[in-house]
């Protein structure tokens, strides 16, 4: 049974066609990568998904219910969580507090609670506490939880940028590129753990340009170009496809 | 309403609009080229006319209005200097408090150094009894010489933006910033420049409307609120919108008087403003690129 | 709660009564005046940090809404409803304490609304207003939000200086004490200026007693994410627009309920509270204290309206918040009252020390 169902989305963007008549649907539990060169529209279809973009035509269905045209906090309350390309970590919190935030969709203390610090909220805040640092802990970070979000390297942004993501308990998780910047021992520990991700139950769209990781990740595989879906997979298929051969290494190859 | 009283609220609403617009331009062009709004636009014209009244007491009046506009300009190269040029990075919230706080010490300044008393420039031709009979309608020839110094500066900064080497420097730095720099446009002093340009028409505006409206030194937040009012309404940027938007401002604004009790004259500018804001924010000629803010 | 949470507070607490007892002993209570007073002004800047400094959205109006607590409830107190006094529902009114006779300075029978009606009504009135204005000014950003804030509150001021039932240019007087127990009421009485003071400052404390928990709160982290990355925020199931509403309406409410307070203690009220400039200052002392620094916040709130109002500042009382502006955005855009990098450095040096151990980042 499809978790996520696309059909004829079509976005386009003053002159440029940057989404073009796509469709695919996820099952649920499976690891679904999607490739192409750069512009082939993946940022976009993500935008689209999460509602930072609405779609011009198209529908987008998750878990039986209409998503497209909605705003994203609304999506993300549904159970779609993202993580971005260029991370985007909130700079003048800690790293348990960005986590923290995560937890926020699964959690109810309002401002009236806020303000007057009843003791209704107290246990939500432990329990909020207690799902960030498991989640730290999960991507091995823990130790960081203290620290200033914006002074962290780079590998250990994106963890924690991870670890906020996973804290909302996601049904479906975007990955935008998550191995971006990351050496080949960091893209085989990010393989482990999108495996360990999908142990947890949570169905995984994954955006990636190494080639490496979505080929040992992924259960199948969607190629867009220029904004079509032109393949469509299991990873060795989608190696031998000669019409993706074509669009990553020119025509001499195919 | 006779054909002559709406001639002459058309009359009265080109005229002030004709300075809003002025005004307008001000800000377009410090923001074209820095991406600032300088909230002390308004205080530029105040202290070109405080400065013209002050030596047109012993100058004649050309020369004092000249000599007026160069100080200004000079003050707004002293703003750029001082408070702009070293900031590094600074967020949208830090400009606008800057240019705040600047507008207020200008005025404050002019506060100490004159008072608080309204005085104006004498009427450039005649005399405030002199008046030009017009299709019914009387007006005053200082009107011809408010309409006629806005059309004078829109000409001349036309040419001056499309055919002179500076001008064509200053629109490729509000283009790209990087891409001028790389080019060798020194691209810090086209921001002082910008300001002085913006602060030399501003108190040309300042001297011609002084007979008419009376200088103060606080007369110069209100216009201000106007100016950007305008410079929104015609498209954030686009200078020659602006002149169509502040005619428009005007001639509404001059209207609404047969509607409104006159002590509520300004607040129907301010209520265009926040129309436009809530509905579109990049202007009635601008589109929605215009409408995303540029990056200082 | 571990008690280092509330510990600034408790030190504020004791610094207040320090300071009444000091000034009463040297003979110089008539500074309590103005101290209670900016006490007020500072009710302003705390729930202005918490919208300029937490939710990251400017305001250039604020001073609106305290002229629209203000002048509410001096109108709706200083009107006489003799007419409205008949008939069966002025006979409630009357009955349940909501209005009382009363008389005039000349003598003649007057019907009063009760303050606490009056203060009822201008809550209202400001949060009905804030919920009308911040849905569609919310949604700008940076310069056109700093913009229409300061149209809002022009316009504001503009009603009120125009309106006769405003009182015009002369602004409202003669209104009575709003009476909270039946020993005391806040007014300028000499009588009960000790009293009033304390009042003042527990408000003040009141209101940081909120804004702290809030911001250690669940809505607070969400606040503060908004203010780090909206679409990130957004993306994580944050509801931006409604939280940026509501913390615009409590800031608008502390504001109101200043207004009200300080209408009452003064007697009465005038249109240069609702002024630009006035907005201006509330801006310049959140921004003097340390854009999210609720504690600088109060203590720059306390310290300038103080020097101002006991007119150290002489004609120069607008120039110098102007230069305070521009020499803080310059030189210290964190805030003058933020701790420097230099002092956090020394003290975490002292604290790993402390602890023996020779790593820096804890």
């Amino acid at each position: 049974m499809a978790l996520l169902e696309i059909e004829g989305l079509n976005r386009a963007f003053g002159g440029l066609q940057a989404v073009s008549n796509v469709g695919f649907s996820v099952s649920a539990g499976m690891i679904k990568g999607i490739i192409g060169p750069n512009g082939a529209g993946k940022t976009t279809l993500f935008n689209l998904i999460s509602g930072l973009t609405a779609p011009q035509s198209g529908s987008i269905v998750f878990d039986n219910k209409p998503i497209h045209g909605l705003p994203p906090h609304e999506i993300a309350g549904r159970g779609i969580i993202r993580t971005f390309q260029n991370i985007k970590l909130f700079a003048k919190m800690t790293v348990l507090e960005n986590v923290m935030i995560g937890v926020h969709r699964n959690s109810q203390a309002g401002f009236f609670s806020g303000l007057f610090n009843t003791p209704r909220c107290w246990p939500e805040e432990i329990r909020i506490r207690r799902k960030a640092l498991d989640m730290l802990d999960f991507l091995s970070v823990a130790h960081l939880a203290g620290c200033d979000a914006s002074g962290l390297a780079f590998g250990q942004q994106r963890h924690v940028e991870l670890a906020r993501a996973l804290a909302a308990q996601p049904r479906l998780l975007l990955l935008d590129e998550p191995a971006a910047g990351l050496n080949m021992r960091e893209t085989e520990q990010l393989g482990i753990v999108i495996g360990k991700i999908r142990d947890l139950g949570i169905t995984v769209l994954l955006v990636e340009h190494d080639m490496s990781l979505v080929m040992n990740v992924s259960d199948e595989i969607n190629v867009l170009c220029f904004g079509r879906m032109i393949a469509e997979g299991k990873p060795r298929e989608i190696q031998k496809n000669p019409e993706v051969i074509k669009v990553y290494l020119g025509d001499d190859h195919a | 309403m006779s054909c002559a009283l709406v001639l002459q609220y058309l009359l009265s609403g080109i005229t002030s609009g004709g300075i809003y617009a002025i005004v307008a331009i001000g800000f377009n062009i410090i923001y074209n080229t820095t991406g600032i709004i300088n909230f002390a636009q308004g205080e530029f014209v105040m202290l070109g006319a405080m400065t013209a009244i002050s030596f047109s007491a012993w100058m004649p009046l050309p020369a004092a209005i000249a000599a007026a506009v160069i100080i200004t300009s000079l003050v707004g190269a002293l703003v750029d200097m001082v408070f702009i040029r070293w900031l590094k990075r600074p967020t949208v919230l830090h400009m606008i408090i800057i240019t705040i706080g600047i507008s207020i010490l200008l005025k404050e300044a002019a506060l100490h150094i004159w008072d608080e008393k309204v005085r104006s420039l004498p009427y450039f031709t005649g005399n405030e009894c002199s008046s030009i009979a017009f299709f019914g309608a009387h007006m005053s020839p200082q009107v011809l010489w408010v309409l006629g110094t806005c059309a004078l500066v829109v000409l001349l900064l036309t040419l001056f933006f499309k055919y002179t080497l500076l001008g064509r420097s200053m629109r490729a730095c509000s283009a790209n910033r990087t891409a001028s720099v790389l080019c060798g446009i020194n691209v810090k002093n086209m921001v002082t420049f910008s300001f002085m340009l913006s602060a030399g028409i501003g108190a040309l505006a300042g001297c011609v409307i002084s007979p008419l409206t009376q200088t103060q030194y606080e007369c110069g937040t209100p216009l201000a609120i106007k100016g950007f009012t305008v410079a929104i309404l015609g498209g954030l940027g686009n200078s020659a919108a602006a002149v169509t938007a502040g005619l428009l401002l005007g001639i509404i604004e001059a209207l609404s008087i047969s509607l409104l009790p006159v002590a509520f004259k300004d607040v129907v500018a301010i209520g265009i403003l926040l129309v436009i804001l809530f509905f579109k924010p990049s202007g009635l000629f601008g589109n929605k690129e215009a409408g995303r803010l540029k990056e200082f | 709660m571990s008690l280092k949470r509330y510990l600034p507070i408790i030190t504020l607490s004791v610094l207040v009564v320090a300071v009444q007892v000091a000034v009463s002993l040297t003979g110089q209570a008539f500074y309590l005046t103005q101290l209670t007073m900016a006490a007020y002004y500072t009710v302003v800047a705390v729930g202005l940090c918490m919208l300029m400094g937490y939710a990251g959205q400017i305001s250039l109006g604020h001073a609106g809404f305290f002229a629209i607590g203000g002048y509410t409830s001096a109108a709706l107190t200083t009107a006489d409803f003799s007419n409205a006094s008949h008939g069966w529902l002025g006979h409630a009114l009357i009955k349940t304490g909501c209005m009382a006779a009363a008389e005039d300075l000349y003598g003649a029978h007057l019907v009063r609304l009760n303050p606490w009606v009056a203060c009822l009504a201008a809550i209202t009135a400001t949060v009905i207003i804030a919920y009308c204005i911040g849905l569609p000014v919310l949604r700008l950003k940076g310069h056109y939000l700093a913009m229409a804030t300061l149209g809002f509150g022009s316009i504001i001021s503009k009603i009120v200086v125009g309106t006769k039932v405003f009182g015009g240019a002369d602004g409202i007087s003669g209104v009575p004490p709003f009476t909270i127990t039946a020993t005391f009421g806040v007014c300028g009485e000499m009588q009960y200026r000790i009293p009033n003071y304390y009042f003042a400052w527990a408000v003040v404390i009141c209101a940081a007693l909120l804004m702290h928990n809030l911001v250690n709160s669940r809505v607070g982290r969400a606040l503060r994410a908004i203010h780090g990355n909206e679409e990130a925020a957004r993306a994580m199931g944050i509801d931006t627009a409604r939280y940026k509403l509501n913390v615009f309406v409590l800031s608008a409410v502390f504001a109101a309920l200043s207004g009200i307070f300080l209408t009452h203690y003064n007697g009465g009220i005038g249109p240069s509270e609702a002024s630009i400039m006035k907005s201006v200052r509330y801006v310049a002392i959140v921004a003097v204290g340390g854009m999210a620094n609720l504690w600088g916040a109060i203590a720059a709130g306390a310290g300038l309206n103080f020097l101002s109002l006991r007119g150290y500042f002489g004609s120069y009382d607008e120039a110098v918040f102007g230069l305070i502006l521009t020499a803080t955005m310059l030189f210290a855009p964190q805030g003058l009252l933020v701790k420097p990098e230099w002092l956090a450095g020394i003290t975490a040096f002292f604290r790993s020390s402390a602890r023996g151990r020779g790593n820096g980042a804890s």
